[in-house]
């Protein structure tokens, strides 16, 4: 027997504006009711005390059991969008312990539904359109039909063993049997499966062949980095060893720990710590339904810290979103893609929805903006945290142990995400991909680490890993990979009836922990989680067979070589070519006053202040925060790295930056990775750390690297790594890659711009000695540190004149270190007041930044800045974006002492801090002396804010 | 002196209870994190404790409400022990998700016998979950011992659902005319303000209220994220006290405590 509580009403005035964004302008308001669908008898007074004691706030809500909230009447439109069946409201869980609290038993499930109420004068299409794009996403959602119910659960499984004929088959049946199945394997792979089984004289079952697929899917076996590259005749074998690897092991520092060989990387902390960091993506899921892809995005990444050696305590997250043009009118939308604007607004709610119940402080980050994002938006969510000495290293099981599966339920959810996310998207994407999309409950989550630290500082197990992208087919595989496994899927717990064996070994439920469990703990394992009401299962061992065998009910579904399924990965063989492309050279006189750019660039999406979405992360949970995302006199600066204490009684911590720049990769992927890393190092340094203990996280977002012009771009991206993280002496700890990042629509072909975010993680000695990037006080005397060189090529500037130019910055890493190291010196030395890094918009957006988040004047005089080469132009001076430069702000007391610790090097004094809020720069060139820029910070602050104040 | 212990209560998505129990920690009280799981099977008994705090976070994900599912678990699993700790002088404080907790378990503000909810905290007007500094006042006829000797503070927020609403007609004047009015936000001079001083739209823009006894608080700042003087967010440019605003709170509870 079902029930129906209707629970409101709250109002939604951010959809009517969002239907007004649409165009449609008849909607007086938008109301929202929430449903709850409960299953099973229960006497009227029962369902009045749910609603009652349960359901509904006594002050500000009303309720209403077994009819409508609100009566019908004419010009209300009434929606109800309720999840697909298999996507489960975390809600629905706790409603039924909600239940269970008051003494009721009776209800056996409870289903969750919101209910729109349109007001307006609305025609069929424009509700339709209402409901299409703001309401409901088809993808997890579904409108309820008139008087209908939601559509329920799965039903019953009759097991039936399932075989693949793949003995005798053409090349043409491989390649179809992949594409049928949603393998994702090319070829050549799918012709090594063929043999192997021919070898071993039987077909191979479903899960057999899912099991190959997921393991040796893109996603998890990295298999273009580690191909063999033949780029324009010079043959790389294995990208990865032969650059981003390479730095770390010929820099051979004694204080990294574990090292591109588990979830995260990890390097000491202090006596007792070490500190792992680890940054992923989760793009593809993201473009689909935007909330649950950037949620399980930053849940799957914070699993990797607690997947790390023993399990570290997760501490902080980053995030880094690049998303289509914010302004693209609805009308220029293609087919299967989902607006900007919504993917935005929606993976910022994902990330923030599940980082601040996790109670992670989600303290740096970045957003993006660039068309070539439309149909392909990166969700980069990274992870850190702290782990005991001596629980670092990966954890090896023991032929024997048991194979532990805690956390959530599994269910259909996130099935083929490792094979879908290695393969390109199309308008169709939506319909076919659905069951990638997984919807996360980050209370689960929390329980799970809660009583997994518990568990870990007991000693209570010998190894652990997340089942991430491949479910169990991957995570029990790689866990026995040197010994071997056995699994009974039939132990493992749905969340609903229904699934076969296949879809239980490559599931990709969120919230759930695999763990190798020595005998003689698992009773006391169990418990651990029980007591804290995490569900645990055995769900296999560990064996010395070398074998990896999956069980059914007793049958054998899948039973393969460990072997094989390692090492049995034919080496890709990839062509990349690389044709330097050549813009036209800008061309158009200076202009006589530079203000109107330095607004503009202000005002740019990339520039401009993003308060909406710090504010609404709570970047300050576990209280270790000592530098903010949000800095100076109003606590709304844009701050240039976060610095955050990992144990509260202590003054060491971390400094936490990222770097990326893809609209330098347009004319060469070399140089934007060589920024991307000088500007994660640049803000590092600005905040008073310095280069001593700086590790790096490469993540490589790129478009389909079968074609050699995209992974030449990908080998020249990486090679600057090599080239300048060996000379700044900064090895990488860990990466990811995304590739196949293309959108089909209509025959043509979107790529997003290759693009690689560098992550720096640095350990900080005394974070008392932190540097803000405020100005501080009027009198103060402003220095640039750095040279700066007629570099615009890829700026804010010439985009502002839409150019692109060739003048691309580069780095000199040896000059580069030179000067930071000194930098850093005179910062320990408490010679600086202030620094900023110049990166985007050049030094005139550093400058105006600084003034405005310090509430200060500026008097700035281009003729004084140091030149790298002759720059005849003061808009050049003011806003080429040359690497390696930062602006300072000396006590006039300390400009001496401050000049002399960088002596020799390229620094000056260019200006001074006053207390009138004017905001002046002097020319250089034939313009010496005259201003070039005169406006004050409050204009420049508006201008800056201006963008996202009203979403 | 007697050692003052306290219990800084966890459960299920409760999130601040690290930072929470460290504050107390130096405070000069010894301080165990304890699952609610633990005193509803009757392994710890509240009587052993003086000071119970009630972290904050997203108690069951503030799945339904905020605070809601932990609220019902209290009052229905451990009413009357909680019921007898209070009577006996211990002292209870709930931070945001706490907070929210004791309001909707009726603890907070407790002005008749009977445990109903006679206030709530509901959706910031703003309408988004946000995370700023506050200035904050204290009222002088207040009696809540937790804020002895205290006047102003400057402290975090970070919550979507803290506005503070009075239920039926009446309440609000019972409670200032109790002194149950305790912390009100207020503008850096110190009047009171509308939005963003008043982050989220709180009736009389208040912030934190007490019981009758002025032993139970419940407030939505964080006092447990200003204890040292880098956290707050302009310590870079301000000359300031090495310890922060929120361990005053903390250290009045310890020595209330201490000298009961």
């Amino acid at each position: 027997m079902a029930h129906r509580i209707e629970v409101g009403i709250k109002g939604a005035a951010g959809l009517q504006r969002d239907a007004a964004n649409l165009g449609i302008t008849g909607v007086e308001s938008i109301h929202v009711v929430d449903v709850y669908r409960l299953e099973g008898s229960l006497s009227d007074s029962d369902l009045d005390r749910i609603g009652r004691d349960l359901l509904a706030d006594p002050i500000t809500q009303s309720y209403v059991c077994n009819r409508s909230l609100v009566a019908d009447e004419p010009g209300l439109h009434v929606v109800e969008v309720a999840y697909n069946p298999g996507v489960m409201d975390p809600v629905e869980q706790s409603t039924m312990k909600g239940i269970a609290d008051l003494g009721i038993r009776t209800v056996t499930a409870v289903r969750t539904a919101k209910k729109y109420l349109v007001r307006g004068s609305l025609s069929r299409q424009e509700l339709g359109m209402i409901c299409d794009r703001l309401l409901a996403n088809p993808v997890v959602q579904h409108i309820v039909g008139e008087g209908g119910e939601p559509a329920a659960p799965g039903s019953r499984f009759a097991f039936e063993p399932v075989t693949v004929d793949l003995l005798e088959a053409s090349d043409e049946e491989l390649m179809f049997t992949s594409a049928r199945g949603q393998l994702s394997l090319n070829l050549e792979e799918t012709q090594a499966i063929q043999s192997y089984f021919r070898q071993i004289g039987r077909n191979p079952t479903d899960v057999e062949l899912e099991v190959i697929a997921q393991t040796w899917s893109e996603h998890c076996v990295h298999k273009t980095f580690k191909g063999l590259i033949d780029y324009d005749g010079t043959v790389i074998d294995n990208l990865l060893k032969a650059t981003v690897m390479r730095v770390t092991r010929e820099l051979n520092k004694s204080w990294c720990v574990s090292v591109f060989v588990d979830n995260a990387g990890v390097i000491e902390f202090d006596d007792d710590y070490d500190v792992c960091f680890k940054v992923e993506t989760h793009n593809r899921p993201s473009a689909l339904n935007p909330e649950g892809g950037a949620a399980t995005g930053i849940g799957g990444v914070i699993r990797d810290p607690l997947g790390t050696g023993l399990g570290a305590q997760p501490m902080w997250n980053t995030d880094v979103f690049c998303v289509g043009p914010l302004e693209l009118p609805h009308e220029e939308l293609p087919a299967g893609v989902l607006h900007p604007k919504r993917i935005l607004v929606g993976i910022h709610a994902g990330v923030r929805d599940y980082g601040n119940p996790m109670g992670l402080p989600t303290v740096n980050g970045a957003i993006l903006v660039d068309k070539r994002y439309l149909g392909n938006p990166l969700v980069f969510c990274g992870n850190g945290g702290l782990i005991p000495k001596g629980k670092s290293r990966k954890g090896r099981v023991k032929p024997g142990d048991l194979v532990a599966l805690v956390g959530g339920r599994t269910g259909r959810d996130g099935i083929h995400g490792a094979t879908f996310s290695s393969a390109e998207l199309d308008e169709k994407s939506q319909q076919v991909s659905g069951s990638a999309v997984q919807i996360g409950n980050p209370i689960q989550e929390k329980r799970v680490l809660d009583a997994q630290l518990q568990a870990r500082d007991k000693g209570l197990y010998r190894a652990v890993t997340d089942y991430g992208a491949g479910g169990i087919s991957c995570a029990v595989g790689e866990m026995g990979e040197h010994c071997g496994a056995t699994v009974h899927l039939e132990r493992v717990p749905l969340k609903y009836a229904g699934l076969s064996p296949r879809e239980i070994a490559i599931s990709e439920s969120q919230e759930r922990m695999g763990f190798g469990v020595p005998k003689e703990t698992v009773a006391a394992f169990l418990d651990t989680f029980r007591r804290e009401d995490v569900e645990a299962t055995i769900i296999g061992e560990f064996t010395s067979t070398g074998r990896f065998r999956i069980e059914y009910q007793g049958q054998v579904v899948a039973d393969l070589d460990m072997d094989f399924l390692f090492d049995g990965i034919p080496q890709l063989v990839r062509k990349a070519h690389w044709e330097s492309p050549t813009f036209p050279e800008p061309d158009f006189p200076e202009p006589e006053d530079l203000g109107p750019a330095l607004h503009a660039i202000l005002r740019s999406w990339n520039v401009c202040s993003k308060e909406h979405f710090v504010r609404q992360y709570d970047h300050e949970v576990r209280g270790g925060s000592v530098l903010k995302p949000l800095v100076g006199t109003e606590n709304d600066g844009p701050g240039d790295a976060a610095i955050v204490r990992l144990r509260l009684g202590s003054n060491k911590g971390v400094i936490i930056a990222c770097g990326l720049n893809p609209k330098y990769g347009c004319i060469d992927p070399y140089w934007m990775a060589a920024s991307a890393i000088d500007e994660a190092l640049r803000q590092v340094v600005a905040v008073g750390g310095n280069l001593e203990r700086v590790a790096l996280l490469d993540n490589f977002c790129w478009g389909n690297t079968s074609k050699p012009d995209r992974l030449a771009g990908l080998v020249r991206a990486s090679l600057a790594c090599y080239d300048i993280a060996k000379v700044y002496e900064t090895p990488f700890i860990s990466g990811k890659d995304s590739l196949n990042n293309e959108f089909t629509y209509a025959g043509e072909t979107i790529a997003i711009p290759g693009t690689l975010l560098i992550s720096a993680l640095a350990v900080m000695e005394d974070v008392t000695k932190a540097v803000s990037m405020d100005a501080k006080e009027a009198g103060n005397q402003i220095y640039v540190v750095g040279e700066t060189f007629d570099e615009l090529g890829g700026s804010h500037y010439y985009d502002l004149k839409s150019f692109v130019g060739n003048k691309v910055p580069k780095v000199a890493p040896a000059k580069g270190k030179a000067l930071m190291e000194r930098l850093s010196r005179a910062t320990a030395q408490g010679l600086v007041r202030a620094c900023h890094d110049l990166s985007e918009g050049g030094l005139g957006v550093a400058a105006a930044e600084m003034a405005f988040a310090g509430g200060l004047g500026l008097r700035l005089w281009l003729d004084q800045v140091p030149l790298g080469e002759p720059v005849s132009r003061g808009d050049a001076i003011l806003f080429s974006e040359s690497n390696t430069r930062f602006l300072v702000e000396v006590a006039p007391e300390h400009c001496e002492a401050f000049e002399k610790t960088l002596e020799g090097l390229p620094a000056a004094r260019i200006g001074e801090l006053t207390a009138e809020p004017a905001f002046e720069v002097f020319g250089a060139g034939r313009r010496e002396g005259e201003r070039v820029v005169s406006t004050d910070i409050y204009d420049l602050k508006a201008s800056w804010q201006a963008p996202f104040k009203d979403w | 002196m007697a050692n003052v212990r306290t219990i800084v209560l966890r459960a299920a998505g409760i999130n601040c209870d690290d930072e929470t129990k460290y504050a107390f920690e130096l405070a000069g009280s010894a301080a165990e994190k304890v699952h609610i799981n633990q005193l509803v099977r009757g392994e710890l008994r509240l009587g052993d404790y003086q000071i119970l705090a009630l972290p904050g976070g997203f108690s069951y994900g503030d799945d339904i409400a905020s605070g809601r599912l932990l609220a019902n678990e209290l009052k229905n699993k451990l009413g009357d022990q909680l019921a007898g700790f209070v009577q006996q002088g211990g002292l209870v404080i709930g931070i945001c998700n706490g907070f929210q907790v004791l309001v909707k378990a009726g603890l907070l503000p407790a002005l008749s016998e009977e445990e109903s909810q006679q206030v709530t905290l509901t959706y910031n007007e703003s309408g988004k979950f946000e995370d700023r500094w506050v200035y904050l006042r204290v009222p002088p006829a207040g009696k809540c011992v937790f804020l002895t000797g205290v006047e102003r503070l400057y402290l975090p927020v970070a919550h979507g659902e803290g506005r503070f609403v009075p239920g039926e007609v009446g309440v609000l004047s019972r409670l200032w005319q109790n002194g149950q009015m305790v912390l009100q936000y207020a503008n850096p001079a110190g009047e009171i303000d509308g939005y963003p001083w008043n982050p989220n739209g709180s009736t009389d823009s208040i912030a934190g209220i007490c019981d009758p006894t002025g032993r139970v608080f419940g407030l939505m700042p964080h006092p447990e994220r200003f204890l040292h003087y880098t956290n707050h967010p302009r310590w870079t440019r301000e000359k300031l006290p090495l310890e922060g605003d929120g361990l005053r709170i903390f250290r009045n509870a310890v020595d209330y405590a201490r000298n009961l």
